[in-house]
């Protein structure tokens, strides 16, 4: 088979895989494709559903990507499949095909008990049905899902973080019983009682009561009890969307799915089947690594290749609100003679289990809860021997879970089924870092957890991941922050003599007074640290192109009096300013000469303003939108806010600029989620996001903690920006700094609010140290004649201004003459400006 | 601006003025330069930043690439070796370099032609 028509009937997760393959595979277009798809929705991210509720945005699951040659038609389902004509129709029109795939995934199975089909009972399968769960939470107490495995739990989660008290009930007598065994689900259970929801176990829900009000209120249980629930999503488990196959005659599974053989074709040689609709060889996989497997497979079919179906790996990995629960291979230990071995430590609450083959050589699987750290190396070892001893490996922070003891065909990343030996081919290619080798491999980019191998692969093959600063420090930022904070270090001759070399250039010497400036060592600008400023801190203003300043007043929560707004213009009138406002909610004021700075700071000063540290890594803007004082959506003093934070962090030195914002409520307008740290108020507190950044790489930040009380909030805060300061690279700005760390946004959970490391009250330490001794750097300098005197044009001519600035006025303002082009020409469109040109030059930072 | 040859040494200013591993900018006969003062020397070159064509080389940080002196342009941070004015980055870009010396506590600037 090679062209024609082709017609994908399902738009969902492995769909969409199979077009994005294809498309890789047949670069020419030979396939022209259709796909149809039910949902109103381009394919989204089904495996993160859960994240909805944590806020994370339609947009941010988003999987689709649109090729040339691939029309999809949205909200219209295939009805039926007339194989002798070929072709697909549809409620509005008929497709023919030379070739047809079937990708239409799984329905919930709701069991059938009565009052299934009242309001307020909800299956968990698409954004639509998340939806209506929130819509239909609000106001109401309790809820009640019925089916205690991973989607059920998934659910539990979700009706908690909607306000909602809940019980699971599960048939079975475990927790997760697919995955885990007996005594892991008990461990599980230990965790999910102490999120407060309630556990049913081994009892059937037998009836689903309404109420008053006709919705549900009550669900009837097996051991003759019930249960109040104004809410019940069902999650009793999946079945095949078969029934298009089915109508068309084709062969089934045993246990439902369309029937395919190893390359996944159905009995019809036209008509191929992938992802959990299919039945492969008659067993159908409800997970997306083997689904992508199939897509892959019919891609390669479709092409004139040879791919066969190779074998699923089940494994899975939760986590529940910080529960990790994980299971892999044989978990429940079912190859003859096999053995266990076990670890249960009730005091960290960790289980964990190897299950090995008789002779003890090979692993065949396992079940962790607790902590799954282990779980991406043991993941990969199924099959092969054992990459450490037992208990090392099992031992939590054993640490002996190490990805260089690998084989090669061991698969490092069954999201993309990507093995050491891709990994370690890559790596010889040249790929020198993770960023490299997820977009060379696309190891690490779906679910993330093999992340860490990737780094362990890295080092195993001996790239040394170089931290060295620059070449007058061997050590990175973080360990010269160490190295000042511990030795007490203050100047910067001192440390480049005991622990660098040379004299260092512009990448050390500006991160080596942050670090000091981070560690309250005085006035910026005091003795030796005045050299080792970048020019922007060397003259609290910001350097422009043609070598003038501008400068920009802080103005907390972007909220100004009248008579601060006619200050303002009164010096940009003045001094002859350009003057614009900022996408930070203050204004700037630029074309000032050196020596002028200090007057306008002066006359700034006196009207009460202060330096808004735009020209340092430091604390830019807190944004803040007008919140309910005013807004009639507003919960909260979100601009009260907003100054108090910018008035406690102000001055703070950081690895790189910071940037905050507090919205109101959950309309967002101040665009908090796009801030290094970002507040939302809710009706009882505010959320804390952690980690966006608007600029080159745009990202939003995660929710980290929800309806916290303001001081509460200003704590967690504190750590946050302490640890970061401590710990980042740089000019690594937080989402960077997130991205990489280690255990990522758990990690930093342990450590700011669990106190994990013991460094909570050194962090909060150093926060009030910062606050009760910051002072207007402006000020500072107005106040003090040797810091005064570096203001000046020309140390022999300090009467002369610099001939070289000079203006033109552009739209009623003074804006920089530039200099003539260089070929001399003169430009031609009546401005003295060249062109905009599109693209970046090359800045190093 | 027309920049004239001088062959004789012009004061600037104490050298207590100058801050160690710092610049400053001063006017000689019309034309701004970029006055540094090392540990254990002294250095001028042209002010103006050629890559940018900005007047600013003055306001760079001081340091060390190998084991030449440098300074590095705040603007877009180019280093340039302070002792030949040849940019380290950029192959064939290089400023002016003047000479520099200290007489007496007084820093004084020849401007020279690069040949
Ligand atoms: C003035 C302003 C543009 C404006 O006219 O609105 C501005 C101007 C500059 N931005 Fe910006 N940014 C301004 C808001 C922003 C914003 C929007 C915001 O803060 O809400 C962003 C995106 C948000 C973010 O940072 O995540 C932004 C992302 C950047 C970046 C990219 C950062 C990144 O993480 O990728 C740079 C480059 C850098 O810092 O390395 C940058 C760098 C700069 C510099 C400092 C470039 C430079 O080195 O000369 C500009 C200095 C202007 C000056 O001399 O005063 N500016 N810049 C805004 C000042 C806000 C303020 O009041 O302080
Ligand atoms: C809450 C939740 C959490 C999950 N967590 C994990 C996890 O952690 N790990 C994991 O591996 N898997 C997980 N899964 C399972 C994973 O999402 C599925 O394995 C994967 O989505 C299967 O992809 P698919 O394309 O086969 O089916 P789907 O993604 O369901 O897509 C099928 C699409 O076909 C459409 N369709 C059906 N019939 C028709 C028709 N007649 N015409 C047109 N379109 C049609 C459907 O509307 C749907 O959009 C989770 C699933 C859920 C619901
Ligand atoms: S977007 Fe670029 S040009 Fe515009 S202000 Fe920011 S840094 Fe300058
Ligand atoms: S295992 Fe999921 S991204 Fe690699």
């Amino acid at each position: 088979m090679s062209g024609g028509e082709l017609v994908v009937i399902g738009n969902g997760m492995v769909g969409q895989r199979f077009v994005d393959a294809l498309r890789a595979r047949d670069p020419q277009g030979t396939w022209r494709v259709t796909v149809l798809a039910e949902e109103g929705r381009p394919a989204y991210d089904r495996v993160r559903l859960s994240a909805y509720f944590d806020g994370v945005s339609e947009s941010e699951l988003n999987l689709h990507t649109p090729h040339d040659g691939v029309r999809l038609r949205l909200g219209e389902p295939a009805t039926a499949v007339d194989r002798n004509r070929q072709v697909v129709t549809t409620a509005v029109g008929e497709y023919r095909y030379d070739a047809l795939v079937l990708a239409t995934g799984s329905y919930a199975f709701v069991p059938p008990v009565a009052g299934t089909e009242l309001p307020g009972v909800f299956v968990y399968r698409t954004l639509d049905d998340l939806a209506a769960i929130r819509a239909y939470a609000r106001g109401r107490r309790v809820g009640a899902v019925i089916g205690g495995g991973l989607l059920g739990l998934e659910a539990a989660n979700a009706l908690r973080l909607l306000g909602l008290s809940t019980d699971v009930v599960e048939f079975a007598p475990r927790l997760m019983p697919v995955q885990v065994d007996q005594a892991g689900g008990a461990m599980l259970r230990r965790y999910v009682d102490e999120l407060g929801v309630r556990t049913h176990l081994g009892v059937a829900t037998t009836a689903i009561r309404p109420g008053p009000d006709g919705g549900v209120a009550a669900l009837e249980l097996s051991d003759g009890t019930a249960l109040d629930a104004e809410l019940v999503v069902v999650a009793a488990g999946i079945r095949p969307r078969d029934q298009l196959a089915r109508d068309a005659g084709l062969p089934l599974g045993p246990r439902g799915g369309v029937l395919v053989d190893a390359t996944c074709r159905t009995a019809d040689e036209r008509i191929w089947a992938v992802g959990e609709c299919a039945a492969v060889d008659g067993t159908c996989h409800g997970l997306v690594a083997p689904g992508y497997a199939t897509a892959e497979v019919v891609a390669d079919r479709l092409v004139g290749g040879a791919a066969t179906f190779p074998g699923a790996d089940t494994a899975t990995k939760l986590k529940l609100l910080g529960v990790d629960v994980a299971s892999f291979g044989d978990a429940h230990g079912t190859t003859e003679g096999c053995l266990d071995v076990t670890f249960t430590d009730p005091a960290t609450r960790v289980y964990a289990k190897l299950v090995l083959s008789d002779d003890a050589h090979t692993l065949l699987g396992g079940v962790l809860v607790g902590d799954a750290s282990a779980y991406p190396t043991l993941r990969a070892s199924v099959g092969g021997p054992l990459p450490a001893a037992p208990l090392a490996l099992l031992a939590p922070d054993g640490g002996g879970a190490d990805a260089g003891a690998l084989p090669a065909a061991a698969q490092v990343c069954s999201c993309n089924a990507v093995t050491r030996g891709d990994v370690d081919a890559a790596i010889a290619d040249g790929c020198a870092d993770v960023p490299a080798l997820k977009s060379c491999t696309r190891a690490g980019t779906s679910c993330g957890s093999c992340v860490p191998m990737l780094k362990q692969l890295l080092d195993a093959a001996g790239v040394a991941q170089s931290s060295a600063l620059c070449e007058h420090f061997d050590v990175s930022r973080r360990e010269l922050f160490e190295i000042v904070r511990v030795r007490g270090i203050r100047t910067f001759s001192r440390l480049v003599t005991e622990h660098g070399r040379g004299r260092g250039c512009d990448i050390c010497k500006p991160v080596v007074a942050s670090i000091l400036a981070s560690l309250g060592s005085g006035h910026v600008l005091d003795g030796e640290q005045a050299s080792l400023q970048d020019t922007n801190d060397h003259f609290l203003a910001n350097l422009q192109r043609d070598g003038s300043y501008s400068v920009v007043p802080r103005i907390p929560g972007g909220e100004i009096t009248p008579e601060k707004l006619i200050v303002i213009g009164e010096v940009a009138r003045d001094f002859q300013l350009y003057t614009k406002i900022t996408g930070g909610q203050r204004i700037d004021l630029f074309g000032a000469r050196v020596e002028q700075l200090p007057q306008i700071w002066r006359r700034l000063v006196d009207a009460g303003f202060e330096s808004g540290h735009a020209y340092g890594k430091a604390l830019r803007t807190v944004k803040s939108c007008v919140g309910e004082t005013w807004c009639r959506y507003g919960v909260q003093d979100s601009v009260g806010l907003a100054v108090a934070l910018e008035l406690r962090y102000r001055g703070l030195r950081a690895p790189h600029k910071l940037k905050s914002a507090v919205s109101g409520c959950a309309r967002e307008c101040a665009e908090a989620r796009s801030k290094d740290f970002g507040i939302i108020a809710t009706e009882t507190g505010w959320n804390l996001y952690v980690g966006g950044n608007g600029g080159f790489r745009p990202r939003h930040a995660d929710l980290f903690a929800t309806d916290l009380s303001t001081d509460a909030l200003i704590r967690l805060i504190d750590r946050f920006l302490i640890y970061y300061i401590r710990t980042a690279d740089r000019l690594q700005r937080t989402a960077g700094w997130i991205e990489a760390m280690d255990g990522g946004l758990d990690h930093l959970r342990s450590v700011i609010v669990d106190d994990s490391l013991g460094l909570c009250e050194d962090l909060d330490a150093a926060m009030a140290r910062h606050v009760s001794s910051y002072s207007d750097e402006w000020r500072d300098v107005l106040d003090d004649p040797d810091r005064l005197r570096r203001y000046t044009s020309f140390v022999n001519a300090p009467d002369v201004p610099d001939p070289s600035i000079t203006f033109t006025r552009e739209r009623g303002q003074p804006v920089p003459v530039r200099d003539q082009s260089p070929t001399g020409s003169e430009p031609t469109n009546g401005h003295r400006r060249q062109p905009v040109t599109l693209g970046l030059p090359e800045v190093r930072r | 601006m027309t920049q004239t040859l001088t062959l004789t040494w012009t004061t600037v200013c104490l050298l207590d003025r100058l801050e160690p591993d710092r610049g400053v900018a001063a006017l000689v006969d019309g034309v701004q330069i970029a006055l540094f003062r090392t540990a254990d020397e002294l250095f001028a070159i042209d002010n103006r930043d050629p890559v940018s064509g900005a007047y600013v080389l003055s306001r760079g940080i001081v340091g060390s690439r190998g084991g030449a002196p440098t300074v590095a342009s705040p603007l877009h941070k180019q280093v340039y070796d302070l002792r030949s004015g040849h940019c380290l980055d950029l192959p064939g870009v290089a400023v002016a370099r003047h000479d520099a010396r200290c007489r007496d506590g007084l820093v004084e600037v020849r401007l020279r032609q690069e040949g």
